[in-house]
Formats: C-alpha cells, structure tokens, sequence
C-alpha cells in the first residue's frame, strides 16, 4: 500500500479550476517529484494534501487513512509536514525557536533528539542558533524551514520549491541533504521548477501542466524523454 | 559554554519579584493613608491602572497575534456595564456593600466581555488587516449606539441611557487596582512563555508556516482574541468603580485610538511598554485636561515623530527581565551574549 494516494483531486481558487483531476501515489522511501512550468499546479497540489485547500472532488490517503477533510494541523500531526514555498521562518525569533516551533505536535521529550539531528545535517544553523531567524542569508533561511519541518520527525515530508531563489552551489548542497535525508528513511515529495536537480535524485516524477499530469516515469526516463528536455530542461 | 552561565532558579525569579512589588504596593499604600499621595494623586494612580490592564490586553491581540482590532473600548464598556450593574443589583439584594462583590464582580464583567469576544472574533479574524479593522471599529459603535438606546427603547431601567449609569460606588482603589494590574500582567507574561503564547506568535510572525508546523490557527487566534477581551472587560470593570459614572459617550473611536497609541508607542508586542506608555498617556491626559481640544493633535504628533523615528515603538519587543540584569551582573567575567534584547 502506498503511503501517499492522491485520487483524482479537482481543487478551484475561486471560480478559476486550477487542479483538473490529478491521481498519483508515493511508496514509502522514494523520493518523489512533481515538476512543471509557472501555475501548472505545482504548489496548489502540496497546500491540497496539507490540508490548507480542499479538493472539490477526489480523495487523498495518507497512511491508510482518508486525510482529504482532515485539518491542517491534524494533518501534521498525523506525520505528514510540509515545508512551505518562499522560505517562511518565523522571522522574530531565533533559529532554536523557529525548530522548537517545528516540534510543536510532539512531546518536548523528543525533541531534544532531533533538534540534534538537524543541526547535524545543517551545521550552519547551529553556529548561528540564537540569532533571529529574519537576519539569516537566503539559503540559510531555506534550510530553517527544511529543519523545522524535520522536527515533526515527518514519515513523509514534503518540499515546495527548495531551490527557488538560491545560488546554484547552495541548491547543489540543498539537494545533497534532501537525498541524505531519504537515505536514513524519510519519504520525500519534491516540487521543482529545476527539473534537472530534481528529477536527477528522484525515484520518480510527474509532469504537470496546466492542472494535469502529462507525463510519468522514473527519474532516468524522465530526463532523457525528449518532450520534457525540450519543455523543461532546455534542449 | 551556557552551562557556565549561572541562572537563577525560576521559583526564586518570582520570589524576587512578587516581593518587589508586595514592597512597591506597602510603600504607596503607607504613602497614601499617611497622606503624603492625595486622593486627587492616588485617583490618577487608579487610572493609570486602569489603562495598564487596558494596554495590555489590547497588545495580546495586536503585538503578540499581530491583528489591529480597534473596538477595545467597546470591550471596556461591556466589561464596565456588565460589572457594575452585576455588583449593584446582587448587593441590592444580598444586602451587603457593593465594594465586597469586587472578584465576582470583575469575574463576571470579564465573562460578558470575553463572550462578546468570542462572538465578535469568530466571524472578524477570518478577515486581515483593514478588514478586521473595520469590522471591529463597528462592533464598538454598535456597543456604543446600543448602550445609549437600549433603556428607552425597551423602557428598561438599566444602562441609564445617554444619561450614563450613575451611582456606582467607588470600589476601585489602588490596592485592588495594583494587585489586579500585577495578577493580568502575570498570566500574560507567563501564557506568552508558555506553549499556548509561541503558537500566537507564531501565528503573528508567519501564518502559512504556523500552519504547517501544525498550529490549529484559528483557535489560537480566537483564544488570543477572547483573553484580550477578558482583560479588557476587567479593566472596564475597575474603571467604571474609579469613575462612579458610565457614560457610553466615553467608549467612542478615539477611546479605542487612545488605547492603541499606548500600545504602538510602547512597542507592539512588549509588556514593559504597553506598562510605560500607558503610565505616561494617562499622566499627560490629567496634566492636558484643560488642552482636550488638542489632545488629539498632540497623540498624532506624538504617533508620527515615532513612528519616524523609532518604528518598533519606544520598546520594539523588549522586555525588561530584572532576573537577566542580575544574572548578567552575576556573570560580568563572562563574555557578553551576543543577543541582547527579547529573550521570551
């Protein structure tokens, strides 16, 4: 059974029809990525299987349980964490805050534990733990965020857009963490623009446009298919 | 190396600090019943009280959830009303002085005032910014309205109308008063610490990411919400007993205002300068009486020479901890932390 089973999920903003029946599943321990250009749907997905839109039709398991009216921070919770687009730390307090912050569904027992793990894998973030997490450097502030959604000890954890914004040597490094991450256990759903960095680790992955997946595969296939090297990873 | 830096243990931090202001309470207490504070001094120190409670509360919900309600003072005439015409009555009828029923009488103006909370930040705090901002500012006005027509409307003999309700005993005096202001401080000081208050500011700080760290919004906002409210209907409740009269005029849009200069110019989200802004506010308004006409100006004077100068407010988000100081004084051989400031 898979972990993840997204059924043929209709979501709208509004009036405008956004996600246009989307199915598609993550086995536990891939790394799974769904790429594709501006508003193909990317990111509306994510927030519909965080809990923070509904689909209008479909349904969405996690676990083995229906989670498609489940609020967000049951969702959470439940083990599912989302680390959302455009780095958003909680700027006024400090780093150390930001990942107590990230361990909010958990007992403080364990959190201990895994506040060491993540400084582990993100040394910088603890030479600098008790400075407010607003004066942070771009990629600094990206691996917060990755960090805190690491607290929740998340059995999948999902990533909007890690790259966006960042120096191609950070994105190299984010990258080498998000698939350190896979290995000591994590399932890990990615959504990129850089298809190329994502497809490149990925088990699998999703073609989206405009609110459909198109194309599907495994990761290799992916790059070397000639529709998407023309569409997404120039030339 | 923070294992070297010496603490002091939390019970003592409190023991410390409730002796302070037991200290702080008998020096103004043998002050004013040796005379030396009049009562037209110890009246002022009543209000200033009063408006601790007010700021206060009004920061849990703008500095510390980051919204901007401007109907404080409706939930300070809620709390005023429901209050005195709760203590009046039951006293009628039980037959003792008014001044006895203060807890309940407190207790009870907080409840009314918290339910009108509850049922006015359901629907407003699914709104931002402006939005909840007007939506607020006409809930006051309908309060404002209401209290003024309710009696002859109906033909009831209860708020007083435009008349204002008069006759209510001077329960409130600095005793009670301090020792309110220092229970409300506290229980804010200590929920902000607690898990409950980083989840409100977490909220204030980034919604999406308060979302998706698991905190239930909507419930902290609304729980933030209602407290505001509560302490706002207690501070209504001392004030209506400071006063005497409750006159719904009082409760207009630029009580509201005057609450929320307190607080911006303290700092949004520090108690310290919720405290000190409103001590200051007061003392002016009782030094400008006889300049009401442009008392107005001067606050928007006063708003916009800071929010120039010092956008945080004089505080930011500062707290004075006197345990810190002492700790660092305890430590002076120690290297400075590099992180001064709020540390919450």
């Amino acid at each position: 059974m898979s972990l993840l089973n997204v059924q043929d999920i209709h979501v709208y903003y509004g009036s405008i029809y956004a996600i246009k029946g989307i199915s598609f599943s993550v086995e536990e321990g891939e790394i799974v990525s769904l790429i594709g250009a501006n508003g193909a749907g990317k990111s509306t997905t994510l927030k519909t299987i965080s809990g923070l839109m509904r689909p209008r039709t479909g349904k969405i398991e996690f676990a083995g349980a229906d989670i498609t009216a489940m609020k967000a921070h049951k969702i959470v919770a439940a083990g599912l964490a989302q680390c959302p687009e455009g780095r958003r730390v909680f700027s006024r307090m400090t780093v150390q805050e930001n990942l107590e912050m990230g361990a909010y569904t958990r007992e403080n027992a364990e959190m201990e534990k895994s506040m060491e793990d993540v400084y582990y894998r993100f040394p910088r973030l603890k030479e600098r733990y008790k400075q407010e997490a607003g004066t942070l450097s771009g990629g600094e502030q990206q691996m917060l965020a990755m960090g805190r959604a690491m607290m929740s000890r998340p059995k999948l954890l999902m990533l909007d857009e890690p790259s966006m914004g960042l120096a191609p040597l950070l994105v190299e490094e984010i990258f080498e963490i998000i698939g350190e991450l896979n290995r000591s256990g994590t399932t890990v759903l990615l959504v990129e623009q850089n298809a190329q960095m994502a497809l490149s680790i990925s088990n699998r992955g999703y073609v989206l446009e405009t609110g459909r997946i198109v194309i599907s595969g495994t990761g290799d296939e992916l790059l070397r298919d000639d529709k998407v090297r023309r569409a997404y990873l120039g030339g | 190396m923070r294992d070297k830096y010496k603490r002091i243990p939390i019970p003592v931090r409190y023991l410390i600090n409730a002796l302070l202001c037991a200290a702080f309470l008998v020096i103004v207490q043998s002050f004013i019943s040796g005379g030396s504070i009049s009562r037209y001094q110890s009246g002022i120190l009543v209000q200033i009280g009063v408006y601790i409670i007010m700021a206060v509360s009004l920061n849990i919900a703008t500095g510390y959830l980051g919204q901007l309600p401007l109907g404080h003072a409706g939930f300070m005439s809620i709390g005023g009303y429901s209050c005195a015409i709760f203590m009046m009555r039951l006293a009628d009828k039980m037959g003792v002085e008014t001044a006895d029923l203060l807890i309940p009488g407190l207790i009870f103006g907080g409840c009314v005032t918290a339910l009108f909370g509850l049922i006015i930040g359901i629907p407003a705090l699914r709104l931002k910014g402006d939005y909840l901002a007007i939506v607020t500012l006409g809930f006051a006005e309908i309060i404002r309205v209401f209290m003024l027509n309710i009696d002859s409307l109906l033909g009831f003999k209860f708020t007083g109308g435009a008349g204002g309700l008069t006759g209510i005993p001077r329960y409130s005096n600095f005793l009670n008063v301090f020792i309110s202001v220092i229970l409300v401080c506290f229980f804010v000081h200590t929920m902000m610490k607690s898990r409950h208050g980083r989840a409100i500011l977490a909220i204030r700080d980034n919604e999406i990411a308060a979302e998706a760290s698991g905190v239930n919004i909507s419930y902290y906002k609304t729980l933030a919400f209602v407290i505001s409210a509560f302490f706002a209907g207690i501070g209504g409740g001392l004030y209506a007993g400071s006063i005497g009269v409750m006159d719904p005029t009082k409760f207009g849009f630029m009580e509201s205002i005057e609450i929320l200069v307190m607080v911006v110019l303290g700092g949004m989200g520090s108690m310290l300068g919720s405290i000190s802004a409103a001590t200051v506010i007061t003392v002016v308004n009782q030094v400008l009486t006889s300049l009401s006409e442009y008392r107005m100006v001067i606050y928007a004077l006063l708003l916009i020479v800071v929010m120039m100068f010092r956008p945080k407010g004089l505080f930011g988000t500062y707290d004075f901890s006197l345990s810190h100081v002492m700790e660092r004084l305890f430590n002076r051989d120690f290297p400075k932390r590099k992180s001064k400031g709020a540390r919450k």
